[in-house]
């Protein structure tokens, strides 16, 4: 397992990696090693069963979600890069380079814009919902839930919630709150 | 010519003939005789305190040599990727909504869009570093013990260096390997021959006498065909008659490391091949709890057999893993309850493993059997802890999951281990959806419970 961390990974792409994502050269190396071990079929890259197979992942009602986040548009296998880039989302942000957009912002708005259109329906939102809830709320609640979320969110009237609209309701939240995954140097 | 070759072939002859003796003779007097009486002339420990020595020299001249080149270091221990508080999902759903809420007062709307971050961040977490499969797989190491499997920064460092592995190579592939495999022969025959004519022996007092004899002697052989190092503490715990041992488990090697300081009744299925053969052998000595196949799944069959056995005081005890497979000896996980449900006392034992000398973990699905004792006798050395802790009982109002709960915390805080509620059959099983079921309930409690206030408010 661990024996193939350090030899595989050349210094070059922990560089062009680290300039990417930010993550400093320990961190890369670790999660080079946990990809590593998650890549059962040790092909270089992560598929879909592979994710599955973390336990705690597999009881997370978004868990489904969440792993597709890491695959780009129609494909079913991931590599270290792209792996990293999505983890890099969830890196909590240095002081000078926060901005407006936060990009784990951006990642929640995936996790409920299925189709990617930029905008979350109320079906959309409905099916996130009954994801986190199970068979524990009624329809008609969880309707009534969906509704009035979208009127509180919807500025311009169109029904659904656009990235903006996303981001305005969201403002408030503290951002050590948002994605406080506690890195470790 | 042919006659120029027959004075060095009598001379290689005899070469041959007086080294077989020397090395039969020692042998005999330094491995087998003291396993015979259970005494220890103490090679073993002065061997490993050596090695001791030798590994810590290796790691400080990686360590330099790496500083040297300016290479970091990769140190699995001191690396761990993110910190993760247990914390309750309702707390942590508070949380976030408190910090984006306009509203002062504590009471929760009933879904704010800001959820779906706990979410995301316990799996974006979970990616990264998760309880449960890193269980499944060989611990990493802080200081390399000259051993290429478990080395993560072998880069040519120092020639002293490489002439040490390779010479702790030789050691191990050219003189221990064949020696151990020798032992472990030797053991195993002796252990099939001794309790098959035990065997023939009618029922009584000298065939007990004589069969616990036999298997601790053969077990003895064996540990010292793996060079294992075992300290045993707390004596005077150990299992009586009518009891059940559990233990947590970490590889078939737990059995004899247990069977040879006290004799157990095993249980398990019975096995096709060699060991098989084993198996139909002991049984003819003494009672063990061999299942075919088919009745495995049969759980009152199990549950009446297992019963049956420890109600006659005269049998052994019975030797139970409850974790049901092989887990990497830094957690205990769930115990299944069947052994928890009989009624009778039950002898927690802990065994830690120390991983320097040599891994002990079977990883089932990288290695099967065979190679897997090769890889264990070709080790430096197995050393090993054993904890006997005091008897437990069930208590009153304590129901069997919650009996075997209490034990695995026993064990677990003796062996220093981390205490896991999750299935060690997830190695090979998917989650049971119950799980997610739960988190669902709990996070619909959140937005309904809010719904019943709001309306009666």
């Amino acid at each position: 397992m661990g024996s193939r961390a350090s030899t595989l990974l050349r210094e070059e792409e922990i560089e062009e990696i680290k300039k990417e994502t930010g993550f400093s050269h320990s961190q890369i190396t670790r999660l080079y090693s946990r990809f590593t071990s998650l890549d059962k079929g040790e092909n270089g890259t992560l598929s879909r069963e592979d994710f599955q197979r973390i336990p705690e992942l597999a009881i997370n009602p978004l868990g489904d979600r969440i792993i597709n986040a890491f695959f780009p548009e129609g494909e079913d296998q991931v590599n270290f890069r792209g792996f990293m880039r999505t983890l890099a989302h969830f890196r909590p942000i240095e002081d000078n380079e926060k901005n407006k957009n936060y990009s784990g912002d951006f990642i929640a708005f995936r996790l409920y814009d299925l189709d990617r259109d930029d905008k979350i329906s109320r079906d959309e939102l409905l099916q996130v919902l009954r994801m986190m809830v199970g068979v524990n709320i009624s329809d008609e609640q969880l309707g009534s839930i969906a509704d009035r979320t979208i009127q509180e969110a919807d500025t311009n009237g169109d029904n659904s919630i656009s990235f903006n609209e996303f981001i305005k309701v969201l403002e408030k939240v503290d951002v050590e709150q948002k994605m406080s995954i506690r890195f470790l140097h | 010519m042919f006659l120029s070759l027959c004075p060095f072939d009598n001379l290689v002859c005899i070469l041959l003939g007086i080294s077989f003796t020397v090395w039969f003779t020692l042998l005999l007097v330094f491995i087998i005789v003291p396993a015979i009486f259970g005494v220890s002339f103490g090679i073993r420990r002065l061997y490993m305190k050596t090695l001791l020595k030798i590994f810590e020299w290796a790691t400080l001249r990686i360590e330099r040599g790496a500083k040297e080149k300016n290479h970091p270091l990769y140190k699995p221990y001191s690396n761990a990727i993110i910190a993760r508080e247990p914390t309750s999902l309702e707390q942590e759903i508070k949380e976030i909504r408190r910090s984006g809420s306009n509203r002062d007062f504590d009471s929760a709307s009933e879904f704010e869009m800001s959820d779906i971050f706990y979410f995301a961040r316990r799996g974006v977490e979970s990616i990264m570093d998760d309880e449960v499969t890193k269980r499944f797989s060989a611990e990493e190491l802080e200081s390399w013990n000259l051993l290429t499997r478990s080395n993560y920064n072998f880069h040519y460092i120092s020639l002293r260096l490489t002439v040490l592995w390779g010479l702790g190579l030789l050691i191990r592939y050219g003189f221990l390997l064949p020696l151990r495999v020798t032992l472990a022969f030797t053991g195993v025959g002796l252990l099939v021959f001794l309790t098959s004519v035990i065997g023939l022996l009618p029922n009584g007092r000298m065939k007990n006498f004589l069969s616990e004899k036999v298997h601790l002697m053969c077990y003895r052989i064996c540990v010292r065909a793996l060079t294992a190092i075992i300290t045993y503490h707390d004596s005077e715990n150990k299992p009586k008659n009518g009891g059940i041992c559990v233990a947590n488990h970490t590889s078939p090697i737990d059995v004899i490391i247990l069977a040879s300081d006290g004799c157990y009744a095993m249980v398990g299925q019975i096995h096709g091949g060699l060991m098989g053969v084993i198996q139909r052998s002991m049984v003819k000595a003494c009672p063990h709890i061999w299942f075919e196949r088919s009745e495995v799944k049969d759980r009152h069959l199990v549950a009446k057999r297992l019963s049956d056995h420890v109600e006659d005081k005269s049998k052994l005890p019975i030797l139970i893993f409850p974790e049901g497979t092989c887990i990497n000896n830094t957690s205990v996980m769930m115990f299944k309850k069947g052994s928890f449900e009989i009624g009778a006392t039950v002898y927690p034992v802990a065994i830690k493993y120390d991983p320097r000398f040599g891994d002990a973990f079977w990883n089932s699905s990288k290695f099967g059997m065979v190679n897997y004792l090769l890889r264990m006798m070709s080790s430096w050395a197995i050393v090993c802890s054993v904890w006997y802790l005091p008897p437990m009982s069930r208590e009153e109002g304590e129901d069997a999951v919650q009996f075997a709960n209490r034990v695995k915390a026993a064990i677990a805080r003796q062996g220093g281990l981390v205490d896991l509620l999750w299935d060690g059959g997830l190695k090979r099983g998917k989650v049971k959806d119950t799980f997610k079921e739960e988190q669902q309930k709990l996070y619909s409690k959140m937005l309904v419970g809010t719904q019943e206030d709001r309306s009666r408010s």
